[in-house]
């Protein structure tokens, strides 16, 4: 199981050394790992009706996280969803982005984003599952600027990284928040505890805290925004972060958490007013676009806001509806994407308007997006239908303000159905207009993922038997926590749920007939930009760089000088804060050993060097004289026996003036930079600092010691590792971890230096 | 720094500051030394060299650019890590071998680990060193 959620990052790995056999060979060889990955989850089915299965791995067992893969009907419909549509994304991709000179580092990112989406939705421990959380944020930022040579490319991929990255830091909150109160990060461990946290007082912040988490995943309103721009990806890209994966993980949350928080009314109402918000905002919007991509776009948020909807409602039928449309909303949703992406790859346009007539053209190209449009508008006979038919039925068990969410809900649904229609179906039909006369039809490798797709939308449209106790089942219980058994059934009867029906395709026909596409009404959607929460956040972020800037510009304003001021004021303040409070020293000068001789010239030497290094007018003298004082230092180590640091020191004090002097040695005569009163202002500060470290250092020997750790490393050093020098043995064994990221930071300031040095940012003026 | 005398003892210098290092280096587990103290002790030895015979004599004797020991030196701190992982222990637990070397004595994964901060540091001083020198 392990090996299968990081089989993805092991082949990203690995995707430069294929690139050769991948570009002439077998341009497909990249699809053979989703696809392994595809018949391995389908292997996990047959046992699925036993009920949820746990593999564990242990990682930080002391923190209690660790790599625990759940299966179960929802965690094995998103894997199936993964790696199902990723192995059609990956195999469409070969033709689509055929010749692409980085093909090998986008079949990188996109498996690598598989394998975080597969640890997402796999992970049983929710800190696992918010690191994978971050990895698909991560990955989705390298698939949306893909091409990364445009600007509007970068910055839609930096919005979507902001938006759910930001989503990200929320969500670990409410997870840290979770464990606490539950006393587990494991989501098995916290189902039985569900009344619990409940009850808790920190229930609502929880509760805030994950949603904001799930909603900018799912690009809820009012952070949807983010969705549309990332249309800047390649199309596959777009078909499998849309349909599918990235903006489903949000959903896939609220699903998963629904069992532990849900059944209350803080979670039902928020998501009903969320949900209901954007699925009808986005569902008008839609209807007001041209570009095919975008109108996907919108719909793909409209749908998601109908996911969280459902959710809301929280009857049973609803909960079941929401499992029933993740999966047919994935499987239509994808083919449009990639049909969208063969009409876009053939004419080189994705304007609605223009287009039409392509079905002759390409005849397998438009049974696909027929048989998408008809099942995202939910016509009998295509999986559509059912999830349409159990959400009306869900939602009609509300309860109160029945009235307003169906009929919300059904608006919605209309206006999705004309945007299916646009994608789907529009194309397709009508006369061929001269311009595109030309069009050729795509090959097989573009064609056969949407019309796959098409073929198991109507198997499963008309054989619910098919999925329904195997899958179906499992995924309801998993979502609701409830053992209820519903049969998916075509034909419920005249009632209410038909009538609703009957009314959604009707009118949205209706409406797909009257309404057309045009460029006017997009116009008029610019009015309302300016107070589009897209450009509230973007004036917001245009402030805060201003603000940094200021910021910047008035802490680091390039001279050292200025830096050690503030440093040192600051210190100053607070130490000087702290010592309000009252100074307790007492020096004990019978505990205090006779001061000898040495030290007395020790202490001498160094003041005279102090006083040089500060008066003298030569820039050697004055390195000198700080050597002296260094090497002094030195001397009192080895006094008190710290060999290991007289030793460090005196290397350091050694390279530190020659470095001193490589340097100095080539500058002018060293003159009086500053003025007398800023001289005396130094003076203070340096004396005002000194004399705090002073009294601070005196007050050390005041409070109890806690000798704990030191006692441990001197008898432990030789007994565990073996090294009689404790010192060494803490720095290589005891806390060599903290060895490690000193010698990087090491590193880090040579390169520092390194460029500081050698960086020429004028080439022109020294040639 | 053409002085003859210098050159002279640079010539000596150079490979008794060299063995030192490494004695510090060696010994550090259980005296006073280390593998920070040792590379400060090598990189020492080559700047002493450098300012008698000018640092391109200088390059010419480290063969590699100072600079590529750093990565080398992070690499080996990072195999001394990840090694007690393939036993089952935790990251960065010192592995012994069960008989001492000669001359050496007892080598384990610390070992590795403390040559890794060598190089680091000699890399690190070096290049620190060498950019500037060759700047100014």
């Amino acid at each position: 199981m392990i090996t299968a959620v990081f089989l993805g990052f092991i082949f990203a790995a690995f995707t430069p050394v294929l690139r050769k056999l991948g570009q002439s060979v077998f341009p497909w060889v990249y699809s053979l790992l989703p696809l392994g990955l595809f018949v391995y989850f389908l292997g996990w089915l047959p046992g699925l009706s036993n009920g949820p299965q746990v593999v564990g791995y242990p990682w930080i067992p002391s923190y209690g996280i660790n790599l625990d893969f759940r299966i179960d009907g929802l965690s094995l419909l998103f894997a199936l969803l993964i790696t199902g549509i990723g192995s059609l994304v990956f195999f469409y991709s070969t033709y689509y982005l055929k010749g692409h000179p980085a093909l090998d580092r986008f079949y990188g990112f996109l498996s690598m984003f598989m394998a975080s989406m597969l640890g997402l939705v796999l992970s049983d421990n929710l800190m696992a599952m918010f690191i994978f959380w971050e990895l698909t944020s991560i990955s989705s930022f390298f698939l949306i600027g893909f091409n990364h040579e445009e600007k509007s490319s970068r910055k839609s991929a930096l919005t979507a990284l902001g938006i759910t990255g930001f989503g990200g830091l929320v969500l670990l909150a409410g997870v840290v928040l979770i464990g606490t109160v539950g006393g587990s990060f494991s989501f098995s461990a916290l189902v039985p505890l569900s009344e619990t946290i409940q009850n808790s007082p920190s229930y609502v912040w929880i509760v805030g805290l994950f949603m904001i988490g799930a909603f900018t995943k799912s690009a809820q309103f009012p952070f949807h925004f983010w969705l549309p721009g990332a249309m800047k990806a390649p199309t596959p890209v777009s078909t499998y972060l849309h349909s599918a994966t990235m903006v489903k993980a949000g959903i896939y949350l609220l699903a998963r958490m629904t069992p532990v928080l849900g059944a209350n009314p803080i979670w039902n109402d928020t998501l009903l007013w969320v949900g209901g918000i954007t699925m009808f905002y986005a569902a008008a919007h839609s209807l007001f676009r041209v570009d095919l991509k975008s109108i996907l776009a919108y719909s793909t948020i409209s749908a998601l806001g109908i996911l969280v909807f459902l959710l809301g409602v929280g009857t049973e039928k609803a909960l079941l509806g929401a499992g029933l449309f993740i999966l047919a909303h994935a499987l239509y949703k994808a083919a449009l994407f990639l049909v969208t992406g063969i009409i876009d790859h053939q004419t080189g346009t994705r304007n609605v308007p223009g287009l039409k007539g392509l079905g002759k053209v390409m005849p397998m190209v438009a049974f696909g997006g027929v048989v998408a449009a008809l099942s995202s508008a939910g016509f009998p006979l295509f999986l559509g239908f059912l999830s349409k038919e159990v959400m009306y039925e869900g939602v009609l068990a509300l309860g109160n303000l029945t009235i307003v969410a169906v009929a919300i809900l059904v608006l919605t649904k209309i206006f999705l159905l004309v945007a299916g229609f646009w994608a789907g179906i529009k194309p397709f039909v009508g006369h061929l207009p001269t311009e595109l006369a030309s069009v050729k039809g795509p090959p097989p490798t573009l064609w056969i993922p949407p019309v796959l797709l098409g073929i198991c939308t109507i198997i499963t449209g008309v054989y619910p038997a098919l999925i329904d106790s195997s899958f179906v089942q499992p995924l309801f219980h998993a979502i609701s926590g409830s053992n209820e058994i519903y049969t998916l059934k075509l034909w419920h009867g005249f009632n209410l749920v038909l009538l609703l029906s009957l009314i959604t395709l009707g009118a949205g026909v209706a409406l797909y007939f009257f309404w057309k596409p045009s460029d006017t009404k997009f116009a008029k959607t610019f009015r309302f930009e300016s107070t589009s929460p897209e450009s509230l956040f973007e004036s917001g972020g245009n402030l805060f760089l201003r603000f940094s800037r200021f910021w910047t510009d008035f802490f680091q304003n390039g001279y050292l000088r200025n830096y050690f001021i503030t440093i040192l004021a600051f210190l100053i303040l607070v130490t000087g804060y702290r010592l309000l409070g009252g100074v307790d020293i007492h020096i004990d000068w019978e505990q205090i050993s006779s001061v000898s001789f040495y030290e007395v010239i020790l202490t001498a030497m160094m003041a005279v060097s102090i006083g040089i290094a500060v008066l003298t007018h030569s820039r050697t003298m004055a390195i000198l004289a700080l050597g002296i004082v260094g090497f002094v230092n030195c001397l009192f180590f080895l006094f008190f026996s710290a060999p290991d640091l007289a030793m460090t020191q005196f290397s350091i004090d050694t390279l530190t003036v020659v470095l001193f002097m490589l340097v100095l040695f080539r500058l002018p005569k060293n003159k009086k930079l500053s003025s007398n009163p800023i001289r005396i202002r130094d003076g203070i500060i340096s004396l005002v600092f000194g004399a705090f470290i002073a009294i601070l250092t005196l007050e050390v020997f005041e409070s109890p010691s806690q000798t704990d750790v030191s006692t441990f490393h001197a008898e432990n050093a030789y007994l565990l590792a073996k090294g009689r020098n404790v010192v060494n043995v803490i720095l290589v064994d005891f806390r060599a971890s903290d060895t490690i990221v000193e010698t990087v930071v090491l590193v880090i300031a040579a390169i520092g230096v390194y460029t500081l040095m050698k960086l020429d940012l004028n080439p022109q003026k020294n040639p | 720094m053409k002085s003859l005398i210098f050159r002279t003892a640079s010539d000596y210098l150079l490979p008794l500051l060299l063995l030192f290092s490494i004695f510090l280096l060696l010994r550090g587990h259980y005296e006073p030394g280390g593998g920070f103290v040792g590379g400060l002790v090598a990189s020492m030895a080559f700047l002493i060299h450098s300012f008698a015979y000018g640092l391109t004599q200088t390059r010419k004797i480290i063969r590699v650019n100072p600079g590529y020991l750093m990565p080398v030196g992070l690499l080996l701190a990072l195999v001394a890590g990840i090694a007690p992982w393939f036993v089952g222990l935790p990251f960065l637990t010192g592995l012994w071998f069960s008989e001492p070397l000669r001359f050496i004595g007892a080598v384990s994964s610390v070992l590795v680990f403390d040559i890794g901060v060598y190089l680091v540091v000699i890399g690190t001083t070096l290049t620190i060193f060498f950019s500037i020198s060759e700047s100014v």
